[in-house]
């Protein structure tokens, strides 16, 4: 089993993690045109510079104010003392990056690579939200989330915080281990997400007061599927440079985490093809969607820690669990959530977590994960949901019925993204 | 019931908290942790039943 990032780091491997890390923005890549494909025709355009957008504050207030609480480079960090045992709950890094020349290389890489990862966090909601969102309190929700929510969360399981230090301080397992972001990415993401959902409501038209759920199918497929694919490459350089950032993985390690990757990925969406071929008659495109990204999302803390067949078996829960959440949380509980992400995202990366806690053989270290998933559910929904609702009293989440009727792209934008293509006539405003 | 719910859920996160601190690696220790998760869900359930739609509740 790989262990606890120490703190040197040859040359080569050195180059070999930025140059992965280089091919990580990938995921968000794919994240975001997942997300445009998944939304509607005339909310396209926004959707995409949303995307854009919500990165953009998120990474400029995260290097202004964020880095400072993740601080993965001093060692440090702000404690205090209950039963004898010190709780490093916050970084203390210099504040706007400086100094960060002088950072060992190891740090400068994890910070790196907490940047991306922030871009793809904030990037989960974004998607939730399509249709209905207004450009300027997602990326107001974005600067929130990258100053006062991931900072904490990624120096807790990345920056030597407390859920890191749960092995030596309690005798479980290695601590919180999550070397591809599980958690830090995907759950806190997904968790945004129904935060959101929860303050937006759903989209009108969506839950007629009689009948079933009304299907608003995602506008374009092949953005859908083609988003996948980008995905699976972010995802590969995410596991693979998490791997030797913050779980000390030697070069050699690196195939079969991305063997693992790879392979959690594909038997979710055999599973899911399967799955939909077999209750729908035909396989389902979105779904499988889904479930391919519900693989890759497990694979952020299993790919690591997992034997191959390990790899496929989570991949296949996934694979299975995610359309059935989405199904329920549509239909039983009348959650509009067009990019799924509640079910992908935080469901899955939930599961992910765990299921490293099932698969590695130390003692303990089933706790240490669950212990990880009781904070983020128990601590980091509440704080986000709380924000966000005083953030919406401020700035208006929702856009205005007349906008959400003639779409986004041209509310927002004054212009859409297929400008010569005829719109019909939505029949879901009754 | 929406933010009772969001209440409910920090009290399970103190929950499992105060199972590492007060138990020694035992079955008790994950016991009370799980039972700390429990708690969560059922915060999660209550909040998600207070968020739904009035017209949809069960």
């Amino acid at each position: 089993m790989i262990v606890p990032a120490a703190q040197s780091l040859a040359p080569s491997e050195f180059d070999l993690a930025l140059a992965l890390l280089f091919l990580a923005p990938l995921a968000p890549a794919g994240v975001a045109l997942l997300n445009t494909g998944l939304g509607r025709s005339r909310s396209a355009a926004q959707s995409l510079l949303g995307s854009l957008l919500v990165v953009v504050t998120a990474v400029l207030i995260f290097a202004l104010i964020g880095a400072t609480f993740a601080d993965s480079w001093t060692g440090a960090g702000h404690s205090f003392q209950i039963a004898a045992k010190p709780w490093n709950w916050a970084g203390t890094g210099p504040w706007f990056l400086n100094d960060f020349d002088t950072a060992s290389a190891r740090a400068q890489l994890g910070t790196l690579f907490e940047f991306i990862a922030l871009a793809l966090t904030v990037l989960i909601p974004w998607g939730s939200g399509a249709d209905r969102w207004r450009l300027t309190a997602g990326a107001a929700s974005a600067a929130i989330l990258a100053a006062l929510v991931f900072p904490f969360f990624v120096h807790w399981a990345w920056g030597g915080g407390w859920l890191a230090q749960l092995g030596p301080n309690f005798s479980l397992g290695a601590g919180f281990l999550d070397a591809g972001g599980a958690g830090s990415i995907q759950v806190l993401g997904g968790l945004s997400a129904l935060a959101v959902v929860w303050i937006l409501g759903p989209r009108r038209g969506k839950f007629p007061k009689e009948g079933l759920a009304t299907a608003m199918p995602g506008h374009n497929v092949v953005y859908i599927l083609f988003g996948c694919l980008i995905a699976l490459v972010g995802w590969l350089a995410f596991n693979s440079a998490g791997a030797m950032i913050w779980l000390d993985a030697a070069p050699t390690q690196l195939p079969r985490i991305a063997i693992n990757t790879l392979l959690s990925a594909a038997a979710a969406l055999a599973a899911t093809f399967v799955m939909t071929r077999v209750r729908f008659g035909k396989p389902d495109a979105s779904l499988c969607a889904n479930g391919w990204l519900s693989g890759l999302v497990t694979s952020s803390a299993c790919a690591s820690l997992v034997s191959p067949i390990g790899a496929i078996f989570t991949g296949i829960v996934a694979g299975v669990g995610v359309p059935l959440l989405i199904e329920f949380l549509e239909l039983a509980v009348s959650i509009d959530d067009p990019s799924g992400a509640i079910s992908v995202h935080a469901a899955a990366g939930i599961w992910g977590i765990v299921a490293a806690g099932i698969f590695a053989p130390r003692e303990g270290q089933l706790l240490a994960q669950l212990l990880g998933v009781a904070t983020l559910l128990g601590l980091i929904l509440p704080v986000i949901y709380l924000l966000f609702a005083l953030l919406n009293r401020v700035i208006p989440f929702r856009v205005d019925p007349d906008g959400e009727r003639i779409g986004m792209d041209l509310h927002e934008l004054g212009g859409g993204a297929y400008p010569e293509f005829v719109v019909h006539r939505d029949d879901s405003f009754r | 019931m929406k933010y009772a719910g969001l209440l409910v859920m920090p009290a399970g996160f103190l929950l499992s908290i105060a199972a590492i601190l007060l138990f020694p690696p035992s079955p008790s220790r994950v016991a009370f942790v799980l039972c700390g998760l429990a708690v969560e869900a059922m915060g999660i359930g209550v909040a998600i039943r207070g968020h739904m739609p009035g017209d949809r509740r069960p």
